[in-house]
């Protein structure tokens, strides 16, 4: 009996994140990319005239750039997506005002619950538009903004306007430009000076169609001597065909402030998920990137700091987790542009049934960044011969009298470690589950109690190969 | 209670490479049973055959545990069963702590038809129970919360290991050079600790070179191993007769397992756990 209900379980656990909502779009734009799509988002959005014209113009950058000549690869239709899916008519400030099949879909995700639970306040995006926002009454009291970007390029246009695109101009990559194009959604934070905000701020981020592209767009602004800590988590049913998610987010770490941006990605392995991710600290300010990837078909992200001015920080903790059909090429970046920065990067990367993950990570001193530390430490593990991991360590020094360390280890799941187990009356199931579990403790452990047990639950899944 | 381990005939190899050459052992529940011999006789080889290690591989003979044949069997299920070895270097496995290892240890052999994912013994009674074992054995609370053998010295692995049988209270225990390395004082604390946990509560299979371990653990049976055969076996007296004058006597006696022990000795012995 109790055997049953156990499998029971574990097939909900595998369901939890693998269904498909039926939903009715109110719009939907027709698929392919083209001016006449990106007027069209514009158009629905009732934007501006300068933000109509800032996309056209990454279109054509698009357009013009080739695609990335590295990483994975990457066998993308640009035509056979839809770039525009807008789920709703408007956002719900309560979750009663969001449409019931909607609710319903973050309700199994236990969006509603962690909300009450812990959090300071929660942007749920449905496709292209998000659907609920909240942020505690304090916290507004206080001046934080906490919106959806859509809604700040009205509410917000002279704050936005000055950041926007400042930190990853649409020339950067050909997926920024994309972005740049047809963006729609993600989260716009403002945290006002000396502001402190205590429990985190929660983006959960949903595709639901086939053939979907997510394009959000996020841009964190953390006024001096304030600090935030964010967490997103991305998840998506399982197609037979392709979709993508292209997020651009950009952060601002004003003097002596304080970001940590925590990002649980778990989406189906059908999902391209190119995403630029880059923050720049001034002086004192500390940032730090907490990236945990289990999901997709291919990920390339490596989010960055610059670090600005003397005295900033930039830590990046990255966790990838490959199993089959699945490759990804995670990493960091750090730029020491001023002396007495500090940087470190910790990637853990876990390979397994013939699964792929790569650190590309890149450690750059600019001329004058005297007395600058930074550290890399990646290990991977590798859990069968049928695995792969690489790794791309980039150092660039253009000064001296700076410290720069890199250890990297590769290590094959160890036999003896998984006798030992078993021969304490493990499985081996639960024994290689268990030494995966410790070689990401350190990270793991950094992160809040409830994403921590979420983070281990992921890696209990990806161990059973059950993840869809 | 009564069990009974029988090791009958029993053939070793690895990597292709005889180690065991027809081995036969019997223990009973309560018995404590010592095994020397010089090394690269095979000590290790056996223990790790019982305990089910995947690379050495039983070409001949066989395991039998109350009746039932155990051979086949993979570690989880011996250790389910009630089989225990303490390892000469445990492997650290960082990152998992020791309270966490010895729980879903602890839980799946009292219940071994538990299926992964179901419940452990609740936290509160473990960690009293483990906490009471820890007091007895002079273990320091904070051990718990280290990762499994990470950074340990070699006498803080030993007691680990004791630790560990201390909750898995195994029916037979295999008990490989827990006194090596150790110094004085800490060999004393061992073998006492071994004395308590696992005399008359366990069968004991005591491998060791020296007689500290023994003095605490009188054995009531000594066996002598040499070229991948036990080639005698005696009461605790035959321990003392070894520690006192070395193998001189049983290399000249067994001629044959004396050349086997060096053909052995020469192929490099395989690494213990």
């Amino acid at each position: 009996m109790s055997t049953d209900i156990a499998a029971n379980d574990s097939i909900g656990e595998i369901n939890k994140y693998d269904f498909r909502t039926e939903s009715k779009a109110v719009f939907k734009a027709r698929k392919g990319v083209d001016a006449e799509i990106v007027n069209q988002i514009s158009e629905m959005k009732n934007e501006p005239q300068w933000m109509r014209d800032y996309r056209l113009k990454a279109l054509e950058i698009f357009n013009s750039k080739p695609m990335p000549s590295w990483g994975g690869d990457i066998d993308i239709d640009f035509q056979d997506i839809y770039y525009y899916l807008k789920p709703t008519d408007k956002q719900g400030r309560t979750w009663d005002e969001v449409p019931q099949e909607i609710k319903d879909t973050f309700d199994k995700l236990g969006i509603p619950e962690a909300e009450k639970k812990f959090l300071s306040g929660v942007k749920a995006q449905f496709e292209s538009e998000v659907v609920y926002g909240s942020l505690k009454q304090d916290l507004s009291d206080q001046g934080v903004i906490f919106t959806d970007t859509d809604s700040a390029v009205r509410e917000h246009p002279d704050l936005l306007r000055e950041y926007f695109g400042t930190i990853i101009p649409s020339t950067d990559n050909k997926f920024a430009a994309l972005n740049s194009a047809v963006w729609s959604g993600g989260s716009f934070i403002y945290v006002p000076k000396g502001v402190k905000i205590e429990f985190p701020l929660q983006a959960y981020f949903r595709i639901n169609a086939e053939n979907m592209g997510q394009f959000e767009r996020t841009l964190i602004i953390v006024d001096e001597g304030a600090s935030i800590h964010y967490v997103e988590g991305c998840t998506a049913p399982m197609y037979s065909s392709e979709s993508l998610h292209s997020a651009v987010v950009e952060i601002i770490c004003k003097r002596g402030s304080r970001c940590r941006y925590t990002t649980i990605q778990n989406w189906a392995n059908n999902i391209y998920n190119l995403v630029t991710k880059r923050a720049v600290a001034y002086a004192d300010a500390t940032m730090e990137w907490v990236d945990g990837n289990l999901g997709s078909k291919l990920t390339m992200k490596y989010p960055a700091v610059y670090m600005m001015e003397p005295g900033a920080r930039g830590e990046i903790l990255s966790i990838a987790f490959a199993t089959k059909g699945q490759h990804q090429d995670a990493g960091a970046k750090l730029v020491h542009c001023a002396p007495n920065t500090t940087g470190q990067i910790i990637s853990k990367s876990i390979s397994k049934n013939g699964g792929r993950s790569s650190y590309r990570g890149l450690v750059k001193v600019e001329k004058g960044a005297k007395k600058s530390k930074s550290n890399v430490v990646c290990d991977a593990l590798i859990l069968d011969p049928k695995s792969r991991s690489d790794t791309y360590p980039y150092i660039e020094i253009l000064d001296q009298d700076v410290s720069v360390g890199h250890e990297a280890s590769v290590s094959r799941i160890g036999e003896e470690q998984m006798f030992y187990l078993m021969s304490r009356g493990l499985s081996e199931a639960e024994a290689s589950t268990m030494i995966v579990n410790g070689f990401i403790e350190p990270l793991v452990k950094e992160l809040p109690m409830e994403y921590a047990v979420e983070m281990n639950r992921l890696i209990q899944l990806q161990m059973e190969g059950s993840v869809g | 209670m009564s069990h009974i381990l029988r090791i009958e005939n029993l053939h070793v190899s690895v990597e292709g490479k005889a180690i065991l050459r027809g081995v036969n052992l019997e223990m009973k529940f309560g018995e404590t049973h010592a095994l020397m011999g010089p090394n690269g006789s095979g000590k290790s080889t056996l223990g790790l055959a019982i305990a089910g290690h995947p690379n050495y591989e039983i070409t001949e003979g066989s395991i039998t545990l109350d009746g039932e044949e155990i051979t086949e069997w993979e570690a989880d299920q011996r250790a389910r069963a009630g089989i225990f070895m303490a390892f000469q270097r445990p492997v650290a496995i960082p990152g998992v702590k020791t309270a966490d290892f010895l729980r879903h240890a602890t839980t799946n052999v009292r219940r071994p038809d538990r299926k992964e994912g179901e419940d452990l013994i609740p936290m509160r009674e473990f960690r009293k129970e483990l906490k009471s074992k820890m007091e007895q054995l002079k273990i320091d609370s904070e051990f718990a919360r280290r990762y499994v053998n990470d950074g340990f010295s070699g006498g803080e692995m030993k007691r680990a290991e004791i630790l560990t049988m201390a909750m898995l209270s195994p029916k037979f225990s295999i008990l490989d050079e827990t006194d090596s390395g150790l110094d004085a004082d800490a060999v004393k604390l061992a073998s006492a600790s071994i004395a308590e946990i696992g005399r008359d509560k366990m069968g004991l299979l005591i491998i060791t070179h020296h007689d500290k371990l023994l003095e605490h653990n009188p054995p009531q049976f000594t066996h002598v191993m040499l070229g991948g055969r036990i080639v005698e076996t005696g009461g605790s007296e035959l321990a003392r007769e070894l520690h006192d004058h070395g193998y001189e006597r049983i290399r000249k006696t067994y001629p044959d397992a004396e050349a086997a022990n060096q053909e052995m000795l020469g192929k490099e012995e395989p690494a213990a756990v």
